[in-house]
């Protein structure tokens, strides 16, 4: 039987809209039980996508291709591949528990869940759609969401750094948008029917020139939301003020659309031009590994803490996939993954100790092991996570993205190496400060993890063991599309042109 | 022995039903002028639906020119009439609405309204530069009194000002088509498009005289550098004159571009696009960097507004139906837009005396949601993002400009984008994180709310589903005289 499995995770998540936004009146324990069915429904069916996922297929599968605006040629295309698979697990696992951990929101409760809703809605569209447009129109529609979460219910400084999030993130789309019209017209030259489609628009043949310039637009859309060193500063502003649910969202998911574009269109639209400016970006990617874990070190806030260490983290994604390895692709698929859970983690385990203190100072802290051994014990699963510790999650994806990128590059591998090294340093350090030492008398009466709390955590533990201790059965649906693609990528050669990407036809329903 | 002219009434027949309504309203507010003002408001009403009808009847005719040569009758004139009769719809609502709070008596504003629409329903079937100059003066003469309406002393200046700067668009427009004239010996645009193509007549002065009416034009649309005139009238304007006429004016003049710089200008060797496409990007750069500085909302629209017409010029660097059609669909959006956020801007404005500052926004989420949330719906719009239609519009007008080789504009449009963004929600940040200050003087009154509902809910079906009316546009950007 076809079930249109992607259209239905895409809008899984939208059944809870209409009861949140008509039903005024609703009361705020009922709304958060709507937001938090409505996203379990979605992750159930994202289940049932994973489960018709056909392994060892690198090319797209359950697509599902209908026209919407026929004159322009824009169309519900959607499909997955060993990529956006992972990465709709990842959106749909993250954001049941993103609510559960926000229900001590206590004001405009109804909008808080629309508004997560919604964006949970468009994040899986975006790393579900081969049409162009589609994914533009999904890229810039989680915009307007998160600037509404991290403004209304963020903390003091939110207007200055929604508003800051949603410029930068819009500078960088706007370039993108540029590119997307500049292939949609060309597409018209060359084949006749000008479109949107992903599929089409490889088969293009770009000039050397044209293409090094539209792997420029693409790029510097994406690598805003990364976000790659120096476009970062938004990022710690946004993470910081972000009410707890918004820093996950925005850790977990919402920053992976940034890599996620570029491995699914500047590599597979552009791969004479991926070649020529992959040393220049595997350069910027380990400047941004080590100066994130630097300036990690010297914060005093621990939100900002994390925040940085996203950068750094990040950074050895977009190092992952420009090295071109179909490890380090792997890798940094992975690594999109686990930095979701153990960068989420981080802050929904912090986010409950804040509700608590009400202090991001790491220096007002210290000694909170011996007050909620639970709440330390939560944290120091993240935080070794974090660091890659072997067994847990992360370490299996930085060990391929390192193992990938040295057969290509040496130096920068063990310049990278250095800044994961660093990350054990900034992390360890800021625990000691926090939870170890005496510890202080105003922290005597805090409570230690409730039993929602202990659910909201678990499931994320369980879901690092699970890809620390047996990351097989991820990496052998990952393996063929990045294969796949870096194959192709590594025979391109500087200043030629290459020949178009030979997919394997998927299996799923297909209108002409 | 000389033919009579033939007269074809009716190809100007929803011109006729507007000056006709016009006429009736004229005659009865001048015997009644105090009374009551809701038969007023329903003959206005019945008077555009039934110009409506007329305009749909003139849908399926073959394309021509009637009136000798006068008036066209086509496809592109029926969109726009259809266009201007839903703004016009609104905009006697919301004047309804403003004059009935305050316990105002102006019938008149109903005559205005209907003379103003009815040059603008001329304007978009013009196609003869006559008939351009002679609809442009109905509709800015209707427009400069409908400014000073309320006889207070903001309206009365900017009605002033509006005046003074239009009659020196007004000259411009002449000038070129006097000047026109003389190279063309003729009026019609068709007979000036020969003249510039260098078939007949002197070509350097047909050249110098279209572009004068360009011009004169430009003033209408408010494209940069001339737009001096926009946020004093915009600001000064009692909000639902503000409100319909930066909707409707819009349509109907850029309607009329469209028939001047594609038809006029088509068989001209020289390319116009280079000049078109630096207009389009002074008035988007322009217009968005003065928004920022503003701190009154019906001023920030205003600034707004100027950038929006650079948005829609560039559409006109493709000289095609497609380019027509995007500009079409950006004018449709940008009118329910705009006219729903000025409606909801009257409500929030607090009567007749009009305090649109900044303060008079802040935490309005949390004492009006609703009218908050239509505000936020038609603000994202304007600021172009998804699912909005001023999304799809912005794709569809830079997408048109892309396709014309323009892509340094298209980036220009694209960034000037998030300038604009950053002002609009700006609007939207002091409605819904901040918190209420003073007192709330909001219209409480529930069916403005119901009837801005409406292009709320055609501004975000248009997003979902613009094909709804592309194809009906694409129809309309055929110019086949």
């Amino acid at each position: 039987m076809d079930v249109p499995w992607l259209t239905l995770v895409v809008v899984a998540p939208l059944a809870g809209l209409p009861v949140l936004l008509l039903w005024r009146s609703i009361s705020d324990e009922a709304a958060r039980w709507v937001g938090l069915a409505a996203a379990l429904v979605a992750f159930a069916v994202s289940i049932g996508m994973l489960a018709n996922f056909e392994t060892g297929e690198a090319g797209f599968q359950m697509v599902s291709k209908h026209p919407w605006v026929e004159s322009v040629g824009l169309t519900w295309f959607l499909g997955v591949d060993g990529f956006s698979v992972w990465l709709v697990m990842v959106t749909t696992f993250m954001f049941p528990i993103a609510i559960a951990a926000s229900w001590k929101i206590d004001h405009q409760v109804r909008r808080y869940m629309a508004a997560a809703l919604f964006l949970e809605t468009v994040i899986v569209g975006a790393f579900l759609s081969l049409d162009l447009l589609l994914f533009f129109l999904f890229f810039e529609a989680l915009l307007f969401p998160m600037y509404y979460i991290i403004g209304v219910w963020g903390s003091k400084r939110r207007v200055y750094a929604a508003t800051k999030f949603l410029l930068y993130t819009m500078f960088g789309s706007a370039f993108l948008l540029v590119g997307i019209l500049w292939l949609y017209i060309e597409s018209g030259n060359q084949l006749g029917k000008a479109t949107f489609d992903l599929t089409a628009l490889e088969q293009l043949q770009l000039s050397t020139e044209a293409g090094r310039w539209l792997f420029l637009a693409f790029f510097v859309g994406f690598a805003v939301k990364v976000p790659v060193w120096p476009l970062h500063t938004w990022l710690p502003d946004a993470h910081t003020e972000a009410p707890t649910k918004g820093s996950v969202v925005l850790a977990a998911i919402l920053l992976k659309t940034g890599p996620y574009g570029m491995l699914r269109f500047n590599l597979d639209l552009f791969p004479e031009a991926s070649r020529y400016f992959a040393d220049a970006i595997m350069v910027l990617a380990v400047v941004g590994i080590v100066y994130g874990a630097i300036v990690a070190m010297m914060q005093s806030d621990i939100k900002r803490l994390i925040a940085y260490s996203s950068v750094s983290h990040m950074g050895l994604i977009v190092l992952g996939i420009f090295a071109f390895s179909a490890e380090s692709m792997d890798g940094a698929v992975l690594q999109m993954v686990n930095h979701g859970l153990s960068t989420g983690m981080l802050f929904l385990v912090f986010g409950m100790l804040y509700e608590r203190t009400h202090t991001r100072e790491i220096a007002d802290l210290g000694g909170i092991v011996q007050i909620t051994p639970w709440l330390a014990g939560a944290y120091v699963v993240a935080m070794l996570s974090s660091i890659g510790l072997p067994g847990l999650n992360n370490f299996v994806g930085e060990f391929l993205v390192l193992l990938g990128t040295f057969s290509v590059d040496r130096v920068l591998a063990s310049i990278a190496i250095l800044g994961v090294i660093l990350s054990a340093v900034y992390m360890l350090w800021s625990y000691q400060r926090t939870f170890q030492g005496p510890a202080k008398e105003r922290w005597r009466s805090l409570p230690d993890l409730s039993w929602r709390e202990g659910a909201i955590v678990a499931p994320i533990v369980v879901a690092m063991l699970w890809i620390g201790l047996q990351p097989g059965p991820m990496l052998e649906r990952l393996r063929p599309t990045s294969e796949l693609v870096s194959e192709r990528i590594r025979t391109a050669q500087v200043g030629e042109a290459v020949e178009p990407l030979a997919r394997t036809s998927g299996t799923g329903e297909e209108e002409p | 022995m000389i033919d009579p002219p033939r007269v074809e009434l009716w190809a100007i027949l929803p011109v006729l039903i507007l000056f006709g309504g016009a006429l009736v309203a004229l005659v009865g507010s001048a015997f009644a002028r105090r009374a009551d003002q809701a038969p007023f408001a329903l003959l206005t009403l019945a008077t555009l639906a039934a110009t409506a009808a007329s305009a749909l009847w003139l849908w399926n005719r073959e394309p021509t020119t009637a009136l000798e040569g006068m008036i066209s009758v086509d496809r592109l004139a029926v969109v726009a009439t259809l266009t201007l009769c839903g703004v016009g719809a609104f905009g006697a609502y919301l004047g309804y609405h403003y004059f009935e709070r305050d316990e105002l008596r102006r019938n008149e504003f109903y005559a205005l309204l209907l003379f103003a629409l009815g040059g603008m329903a001329l304007l978009v079937a013009a196609a003869d530069l006559i008939v351009v100059f002679l609809a442009i003066e109905v509709l800015s003469l209707s427009l400069y009194v409908l400014t000073a309406l309320t006889f207070r002393r903001g309206p009365t200046e900017a009605s002033l000002k509006y005046f003074l700067l239009g009659a020196f668009a007004s000259a411009f427009l002449l000038y070129g088509v006097a000047i026109s004239y003389g190279g063309a010996a003729t009026t019609s645009i068709q007979g000036l498009a020969r003249a510039l193509a260098g078939t007949t007549g002197n070509q350097a002065l047909a050249i110098a005289g279209a572009l004068l009416v360009v011009v004169g034009l430009g003033f209408k649309v408010s494209l940069v550098p001339f737009h001096m005139w926009t946020p004093d009238a915009y600001q000064g304007a009692p909000t639902p004159v503000t409100a319909f006429m930066s909707a409707a004016t819009k349509v109907a003049v850029f309607v009329a571009l469209v028939r001047v710089l594609h038809v006029a200008f088509v068989g001209l060797q020289w390319d116009l696009g280079p000049a078109v496409a630096a207009l389009s990007a002074a008035s988007m750069v322009v217009g968005s960097v003065l928004a920022i500085a503003q701190s009154d909302v019906k001023r920030l629209l205003a600034y707004s507004s100027v950038a929006q017409a650079g948005y829609i010029l560039s559409a006109f660097v493709a000289p095609d139906r497609d380019g027509i059609a995007a500009a079409l669909f950006y004018l449709v959006s940008y009118a329910a837009a705009v006219i729903g956020a000025f409606g909801v801007v009257m409500l929030i404005s607090g009567g007749i005396r009009e305090q649109t500052g900044f303060d008079r926004f802040r935490g309005l989420g949390r004492r009006r949601p609703g009218l908050a949330a239509l505000l936020t719906i038609f603000l994202l719009s304007l600021a172009g993002i998804p699912p909005t239609a001023g999304f799809v519009a912005k794709v569809f007008v830079l997408g048109a400009a892309t396709s014309a080789g323009y892509w340094p504009l298209v980036l220009v449009g694209a960034l000037a984008g998030v300038v604009g963004a950053f002002y609009y929600l700006r609007i939207v940040a002091l409605m819904a994180m901040r918190e209420p200050e003073g007192d709330d003087v909001a219209d409480p009154s529930p069916l403005p709310r119901l009837v801005l509902a409406v292009p709320a809910a055609t501004v975000v079906v248009l997003g979902i589903v613009p094909g709804v009316i592309v194809p009906v546009l694409r129809e309309a950007g055929v110019l086949t005289w």
